[in-house]
């Protein structure tokens, strides 16, 4: 996806531009996510900044896509189950509030208007209109050929090349070279693999997450519903399993359910202890669910890098090289801004956002 | 007296699950034969309900002594005790619990109980072994939605469970073994075969005639079903396949042509063929579903497995058309194998030779290949298929859109054509579509990972393996029936093509190895 969104704006930018992807379109993280734009899980800072710069780009993206990939400005309902929990998820609306984003309080008794399915019991919410949905193997699909880029699935690059100056000139691909001045790393949960490729350390690492799907229903989930403790287990470092339900219908027709997180490296087996705690967490939300069926579930690798930003724009160890990775759960949402950000740079252009808290270079070189 | 003993639990009760589970009885294990059926038997030995007073339904069956030989030992089984029969449970996954902190290593098999499916029962086991069988593949065409249009699987079943047929005058068509004994029953049964049409080009055979006269038996076989179709006088087209179904609300026609040797259809050769049924069907996929949850290595779409038919899993074996298609008879030979391997490893032994059965085996896969040779559908069948023609039933993709996702959308395999279609994501989770959608991708048939090998409710998700399981824990749940006493033999209403564990009814002429 956040490759796509770089051809994209890249192109716009006038730059000729191909995509090289080991696998087919969507192949990697973007295939196995939800699709979330959220705005409602960030705290006031770059991320969020980015979040809201992304929101605008996908809302004019929307006007000739919506349809395609099933663009939908749902919003998003964040509930607290005990008034501790209240409390503390108003003072983090309040800050995001100051930051630009809407976020209304609702009180427990206004709560079923909104979501008329949800458990009874629960201390109140916080609505966030911003948060939005799509389908993000379509986005990427369709952005890929609106961007007009040359599109080389199966190819993958094997090598970074370098020039003697030390600056890029290309990649060298199991079907041949390419030749450009500036080579853009999207390659998402596997970007410190292409950085190693230029000799330069990146350390993205993969946190899995599982996602169960449901028998296709009507609409009884409006919007996108999670618990108050997802937004601590995604800033959360800890390597163990941490699971906090998150709830969403889709345009299609079927529920889903998240989200875990774990830090278990790229092991792509089942886990029933995992998907067990996404069930329970999910009818404790939602009760009607308990009988409604799952008809599958699949996982994918979060990009995961140490501080939980990604890294966006110039690498000063390798010049020409950009890279654009590193979003970990948020980068179908994050994409578009990060997009138009890397194709401003190749413009030579001073980017819309101070892009130095994204810097790739700003982790110390032994934590590779 | 089963206390203390290994546990195995053996998932499918066709052929090769039968045949494991009385060759692990006889050696000291205590079996919990799981299966999603009312009966034990599997697609290869379905019967008719009782309550339709079938009065003789071995005529619709070969082999019908080998049944009578594995019904008695699984019910001598039953008696003693060592074979436990759960029928009726749908397994949606198989977990390894061990060996955690507190727990008994071992695994732990999720259960829902049907036909309604509403509740799921844990079984543990100290190993698995997998007969899960295989489905029906079909490719489709345009009309193939038509009411009237069912599989030739389906069309056997409707025969050998319910005593009905799918109409008074029916087309048989696609390619393989299992086309052959269904044109010769729903003749023998009154149904008006008007053609079988088979892709087989008969010119293919010389070059697997070797594999073929190695089993004699199975060419007499053959040479049966053919006499009989022509006591029937059934039209037999070889080299011709069907091309569109037609009807008004349900079928009427079909039209049928010939191929060139291409595979491509011979322009000018189609003919229009009255019937209301249509029997259609290409071959059979292994279910690899459980073994795929397992983390067990597959080749192509096969469960892969070595010559005890242990998988690359410890603690987990497979043996019948999951680790290949192959009919009732290498069912049976690989399930003995399985079954002997799985009771000498349990008792911490090496297992005994078997080589009756390891000659069966080894014959039967050499044959099973020949057939795949032999048997394939039109080179070119996609050609046929327009753009309206609905290939995923479940979420009305068509043909159309999986060929935009292709040109269009850079999409080049599977996933990427599900993803951007939705083609495979409803509810039969592909199982029925993914032959088409690769053929029309133009890409291989790669297995999908099915994590979940049946809907589930959530609710029972959540509660799944927990440690409360109290009311169902152990294996002590069998829904109020003493072992031994006798099974129902209801017809299964919510049995639907995707959840058949069934046998490919191929000839078979051997007894079962020993």
């Amino acid at each position: 996806m956040v490759g796509a969104a770089c051809a994209l704006y890249a192109a716009r930018e006038g730059l000729d531009v191909a995509v090289v992807d080991r696998g087919p379109v969507a192949g990697g993280t973007t295939g196995a996510g939800e699709g979330n734009l959220l705005v409602s899980d960030k705290e006031p800072g770059p991320e969020l900044d980015l979040a809201l710069l992304s929101g605008r780009l996908w809302a004019d993206l929307a006007e000739e896509h919506a349809k395609a990939f099933e663009y939908e400005a749902k919003g998003g309902v964040v509930v607290a189950s005990t008034p501790e929990g209240l409390t503390a998820l108003e003072t983090f609306a309040a800050g995001q509030r100051a930051a630009g984003v809407l976020a209304e309080p609702v009180a427990a008794d206004r709560l079923h208007d909104l979501e008329p399915y949800l458990a009874p019991g629960l201390a109140g919410a916080v609505r966030y209109p911003q948060d939005t949905q799509v389908m993000p193997a379509l986005a990427a699909a369709h952005l890929l050929r609106a961007s007009g880029a040359r599109l080389l699935t199966g190819h993958t690059v094997t090598e970074v090349l370098r020039g003697k100056d030390g600056s890029v000139r290309g990649v060298r691909t199991d079907r041949g070279e390419l030749h450009a001045p500036a080579v853009v790393n999207a390659a998402g949960t596997w970007g410190g693999a292409v950085a190693s490729l230029a000799g330069v350390t990146l350390p993205v690492l993969p946190r899995r997450g599982f996602v169960l799907v449901t028998e296709p229903l009507p609409r009884r989930v409006r919007h996108k519903v999670y618990a108050a403790d997802y937004v601590a287990d995604v800033a959360s470092d800890s390597a163990a399993l941490q699971t906090s339900p998150v709830v969403e219908g889709t345009a299609a027709g079927p529920v889903l359910i998240g989200a875990s997180r774990e830090r278990v490296g790229f092991d792509r087996s089942f886990s029933l202890p995992v998907v067990r705690e996404l069930a329970a967490g999910a009818t404790r939300l939602f009760p009607f669910l308990a009988r409604v069926r799952a008809l599958r579930t699949y996982l994918g690798f979060r990009p995961y890098l140490p501080d939980h930003l990604p890294a966006i724009g110039p690498d000063p160890r390798a010049p020409g090289l950009l890279h654009a990775c590193g979003h970990e759960g948020a980068g179908i949402g994050l994409s578009t801004g990060t997009g138009q950000l890397i194709a401003q740079v190749l413009a030579g252009r001073a980017p819309g956002l101070d892009l130095t808290p994204f810097r790739p270079d700003r982790f110390p070189e032994e934590t590779a | 007296m089963t206390d203390g003993s290994p546990r195995l639990a053996v998932i499918g009760a066709g052929p090769a699950g039968l045949a494991a589970s009385l060759a692990a009885a006889a050696r000291g294990i205590h079996v919990t034969l799981i299966d999603a059926a009312a009966a034990a038997g599997g697609q290869f030995h379905r019967r008719p309900a009782s309550g339709l007073g079938a009065r003789r339904p071995s005529a619709l069956h070969h082999r019908w002594s080998t049944w009578e030989r594995l019904e008695q030992g699984l019910a001598a089984h039953l008696e003693a005790g060592t074979v436990e029969h759960l029928p009726d449970h749908h397994v949606w996954t198989v977990e390894r619990t061990g060996p955690a902190p507190g727990a008994r290593p071992g695994f732990t098999v999720h259960a829902l109980l049907g036909p309604l499916q509403e509740r799921s029962v844990a079984v543990r086991a100290d190993a698995v072994l997998l007969a899960t069988g295989g489905y029906e593949k079909v490719l489709p065409f345009p009309g193939w939605t038509l009411p009237g249009v069912v599989t030739a699987g389906g069309a056997q079943a409707m025969l050998k469970g319910g005593l009905v047929v799918p109409g008074r005058r029916a087309v048989v068509a696609g390619s393989g073994p299992l086309l052959l004994p269904v044109a010769t029953a729903l003749a023998a049964a009154g149904v008006e075969v008007a053609a079988l049409v088979e892709s087989l080009d008969p010119r293919r055979l010389p070059r697997a005639a070797g594999a073929l006269a190695s089993a004699p038996g199975k060419a007499a076989e053959g040479a049966r079903y053919a006499a009989r179709l022509l006591r029937h006088r059934v039209p037999f087209l070889p080299r011709h396949t069907v091309i569109e179904a037609r009807g008004e609300g349900r079928l009427e026609a079909v039209t049928v042509a010939a191929l060139g040797p291409d595979g491509r259809v011979r322009p000018g050769t189609e003919r229009r063929i009255p019937c209301e049924a249509l029997a259609v069907g290409h071959g059979m996929i292994p279910h690899t579903d459980l073994a795929e949850a397992l983390g067990c290595r597959v080749d192509g779409v096969n469960v892969s497995v070595d010559d005890e038919q242990r998988t690359d899993v410890p603690g987990v074996w497979a043996a019948g058309e999951t680790t290949g298609i192959g009919g009732a008879e290498l069912a049976l030979a690989e399930g003995h194998i399985a079954g002997r391997s799985a009771a000498a490893r349990l008792h911490g032994t090496a297992p005994d030779p078997a080589a009756g059965a390891a000659r069966v085996r080894t014959r039967a896969r050499r044959f099973a290949a020949a057939l795949d040779t032999v048997y394939r559908p039109p080179l070119h069948w996609a050609d046929q298929v327009t753009d309206d023609t609905v290939v995923c039933r479940c979420e009305e993709v068509t043909a159309g859109r999986v060929r935009e996702a292709v040109t269009d959308l850079g999409a080049g395999d599977l996933r990427t054509v599900k993803l951007l279609t939705r083609a495979g994501m409803g509810w039969c989770q592909g199982r029925i579509c993914e032959p088409a959608v690769a053929g029309l991708t133009g890409c291989e048939q790669t297995p999908v990972q099915r994590m979940l090998a049946r809907p589930v409710p959530l609710g029972e998700l959540a509660r799944a393996g927990a440690d409360d399981e109290g009311h169902d824990g152990g294996n002590d749940h069998a829904p109020g029936r003493p072992a031994g006493a006798p099974h129902r033999r209801t017809h299964d209403p919510d049995r639907q093509p995707t959840q058949s564990h069934s046998a490919m009814s191929h000839p078979t002429e051997r007894e079962e190895p020993s």
